[in-house]
């Protein structure tokens, strides 16, 4: 079964972390059982609550605009607005500090009229929140837009019919049919938040995943950072108990024979410049900011007279390995959902749940777990463009496995039978009948393992074949030494480099619609 | 129907892709670094290095302390040959993994700037400093030593990054210089008065300059790259503490050779142009750090070293990073 041995090759990092903390002396955990340990992992779990909740609170009305109004330039809001997934969330934090510090852009503009001296502190839990926030909502809405449409408009029909109001109709009908894209989309916002760094060191508000990193920056002590880790797997593992309670046991799929139609397009009226208001709100903050303040801090560099370079050679390799890691992480991803949603056991199930631990833990863990395997054990491909892809695979796994699971859970396995019933094999079903019909959660999960792939940091540094450069490790590398000039340019090009095959992606559905 | 076929088609074909990749391995006879020093900094003078003496030269660019992790966790099949390191922390975290280095390489470095042991040697070096917004502060207003920083009435003007490797280095030799119990004081005493905790340098010098805080405790050269991108107006600047002292000590950036070499030649020449005049040269005047052999001249808007009241420590007594960890969490400064 490739399912199971997808499920083997994932559980690497924990193996690794096994095989580290069992080398951790007395003194780790002592640390680990110290008050201060608890209290850093309950600041840690408020926050993931905190972004998770306002994740998909922005998300849901975002993405039934998009997918169920006659909002104008719909299918521009949607690229404008999954793009921010694509922002490095040290470049997040940097920009956030640069634009709302209690000193920054914001404030110099609101001196000169209002007298404003300071701001009140970013820093801390709104500035940690805001930064993650912006750049993990897109998880909610994408694995929400294509759960979108793939709904049946025949059950909304049947109760507008029996009389129930739009807003009832949503309430009791469409809500309870996304919750699985809920629950997938704000899994993955939840556990990206617990597992980041650049966004919260900067912020300074000191999470798990900052302890954690600290023991490598500190001590260089590997040992307490995998016993460590070891505690954010054990979260990971409560927070993935707590999606499998909310996805709810219903069923998903189209309840009636018959040509898919698209659902019914809700008139905004005079709703639409509220709407288009919002839109633009969420845009402004999450990609016009950061575009503003790159660009600000581009033409001051040029101005003091900074050298202007362009490196395409980064952006080709960049497009390059994140189409590799979607196109192969699709691939491992469709076992995982298929085994998961068809043949639904206590196996499967755990097969799907463990594809997750790697999503969970810091890049840095998965990076290093996969240098003590590749250098030992699989030298001949030990930092080569192969083992880098398996590094992206086992991170971004279930944000593939996430959206494509939502689409075939409403897929009925009577078409499937039916198709199986004329004469096709399995395999013929697959590609002829089941794969068309989860297409929505196959373009959403290659767009999230994409754009995230794109920004992916630790793992391309360390495991890359050597002087291999993406835009990522060049912002970085320029940031890292304060040259924020020349870490502008690379970044607005990683935003409009992604930007192209996203919008292709949108056209394509359109055609795959009519 | 047929497009699908293509599609699926087309992906298989990425995969082989992937898989004939993994064909290609490295050669061994390139010299492999492995550097904590970014590519902004140290790729021009490694680029001159192999023009210089035909040696091909690979570089796989990181932070300090993840690179040496990952060099921990290769074991012996690590791919490097020199570890190059942004501080005397990365360095000592792998002394035990370097090569001795020979004593004419050793020879031309001050012995404050080069492990005691032989096993590696600095290459370029940075001082500590206190940088302080211009448009609230005058130096006049600063105090002569960095114990002075205790006063309540730095209270919340402060920043600070007890995270950074050069950091531990300073408190390292407070400890020397001080005494356990006063570096405690210290540490307390700063963390009464309430500092912002930055991850890094960089941060702190760019929220002295926004005005967030008034006053941080970074290294020298951050304050350069600022004003090269922001210019003179730029509202901060350097204070090189009067007194001297732990707070005006030179830490410095290295490299070691890896017993696992199989090019420990080419190796140690490369460390041999680094601290050649060319090289060093280029430290000083590029990158705005001080050059750790004599004969330099350094950067016009640098204070020279002769000029700076630094302490002058054995690199003997720096090694002991653990117990400046240990004091640090027993302060409650790091969790």
């Amino acid at each position: 079964m490739p399912a199971v041995l997808i499920a083997v090759v994932v559980s690497l990092p924990l193996a690794y972390l096994l095989l580290r903390s069992l080398g951790a002396g007395g003194e780790t955990w002592d640390l680990l059982f110290r008050s201060r340990t608890l209290d850093i992992l309950g600041r840690t779990v408020v926050l993931v609550i905190a972004v998770t909740v306002v994740s998909v609170a922005i998300s849901l009305p975002l993405a039934w605009l998009i997918n169920r109004t006659d909002l104008p330039f719909r299918r521009v809001w949607l690229v404008l607005t999954m793009l921010p997934l694509v922002i490095p969330s040290y470049v997040a934090g940097l920009v956030i500090v640069t634009a709302l510090g209690p000193r920054g852009m914001l404030q110099q503009v609101l001196a000169a009229p209002f007298g404003v001296e300071r701001l009140p502190e970013i820093y801390g839990f709104p500035g940690a929140m805001l930064a993650i926030f912006l750049v993990s909502y897109p998880y909610v809405l994408l694995t929400l837009h294509a759960s979108m449409r793939g709904l049946d408009p025949s059950l909304e029909e049947a109760s507008r019919s029996l009389g129930h109001g739009p807003w009832d109709t949503f309430r009791r009908i469409t809500l309870p049919q996304l919750r699985p894209a809920i629950a997938a989309g704000g899994l993955l916002v939840a556990l990206y938040t617990l597992k980041d760094f650049g966004a919260v060191s900067l912020l300074r508000y000191e999470t798990f995943t900052w302890a954690i990193y600290l023991q490598y920056q500190t001590s260089f002590d590997r040992m307490a950072a995998a016993a460590l880790s070891l505690v954010l797997v054990v979260v990971a593992v409560i927070i993935l108990v707590t999606e499998v309670r909310t996805r709810g046991r219903s069923q998903y799929h189209r309840s009636t024979v018959g040509v898919a139609r698209p659902p019914a397009c809700t008139r905004l009226g005079r709703w639409r410049w509220p709407a288009l208001g919002f839109c633009a709100m969420i845009v402004l903050v999450a990609l016009i900011m950061p575009i503003s303040v790159l660009s600000y801090w581009l033409v001051r560099g040029v101005s003091a007279g900074e050298p202007l370079n362009v490196v395409w050679s980064s952006a080709l390799n960049s497009g390059y390995v994140s189409g590799l890691a979607a196109a192969a992480t699709v691939v491992a991803a469709l076992p995982v959902a298929i085994l998961a949603v068809r043949y639904s056991g206590r196996i499967s199930a755990l097969l799907e749940r463990v594809s997750y631990v790697g999503f969970a833990l810091p890049g840095i863990v998965i990076a290093l777990a996969l240098v003590f395997f590749g250098a030992n054990y699989a030298t001949p491909i030990y930092q080569t463009m192969g083992l880098l892809i398996l590094a992206y695979v086992i991170m971004f796994l279930p944000q593939a496995v996430g959206p494509i699971r939502s689409s075939l859970l409403q897929v009925s396995r009577r078409v499937e039978e039916a198709a199986r019933s004329l004469g096709r094999s399995p395999l013929q079903v697959l590609a002829t009948v089941t794969l068309p019909l989860v297409r929505p959660g196959i373009l959403a999960g290659a767009a999230l393992v994409f754009l995230t792939t794109m920004k992916e940091l630790p793992a391309t540094l360390i495991l890359s074949p050597i002087g291999f450069k993406t835009l990522a490790t060049s912002i970085w590398s320029a940031t890292s030494e304060g040259f924020f000039a020349r870490a502008a340019v690379p970044a607005l090009l990683l935003i409009l480099v992604s930007s192209v095959p996203m919008a292709l992606l949108v056209m394509r559905e359109r055609r795959g619609q009519s | 129907m047929r497009k699908r076929i293509l599609g699926l088609g087309s992906l298989l074909m990425m995969l082989a892709i992937v898989v004939s990749a993994c064909g290609q391995a490295a050669t061994s006879q390139t010299l492999t670094v492995y550097s904590g020093r970014s590519e902004e900094l140290v790729g021009p003078i490694i680029d001159q290095f192999s023009k210089a003496t035909g040696i091909k030269v690979q570089v796989r660019y990181g932070s300090t302390s993840e690179l040496a992790a990952t060099i921990l966790e290769e074991g012996r099949n690590s791919p490097a040959d020199i570890f190059f390191a942004q501080d005397p922390g990365g360095l000592g975290a792998l002394a035990h993994l370097f090569a001795p280095i020979p004593d004419t390489i050793l020879g031309q470095v001050e012995p404050r700037f080069r492990s005691p042991y032989g096993k590696w040697v600095g290459i370029s070096g940075r001082a500590r400093v206190v940088v302080y917004n211009t448009q609230d502060l005058s130096e006049a207003d600063l105090p002569d030593d960095i114990w002075g920083f205790t006063d309540p009435k730095w209270k919340g003007r402060i920043g600070w990054a007890p995270s950074n490797g050069s950091f531990q280095g300073m408190v390292t030799a407070m400890r020397v210089l001080w005494g356990e119990e006063k570096t405690k004081q210290w540490l307390l005493g700063i963390k009464a008065v309430n500092p912002k905790m930055y991850p890094k340098n960089t941060p702190i010098v760019a929220a002295v300059g926004a005005g967030e805080i008034d006053v941080g405790f970074p290294n020298h050269y951050y304050l350069f790259r600022f004003l090269e991108e922001q210019g003179e107006s730029f509202p901060a600047r350097n204070y090189y503490l009067r007194d001297g002292g732990p707070g005006a000590v030179i830490l410095v950036a290295g490299a070691g050779i890896l017993e696992t070499s199989q090019n420990k030649e080419d190796a140690e020449r490369f460390l041999e142009f680094m601290l050649s005049l060319v090289a060093q040269q280029y430290f000083a005047g590029q990158t705005f750090e001080y050059p750790v052999v004599e004969g330099v001249t350094t950067h016009p808007l640098l204070k020279p070293l002769s000029e700076i009241s630094s302490p002058e420590i054995d690199m003997a007594d720096m090694a002991d990073l653990k117990g400046t960890l240990k004091l640090l969490r027993e302060t409650g400064v790091l969790p």
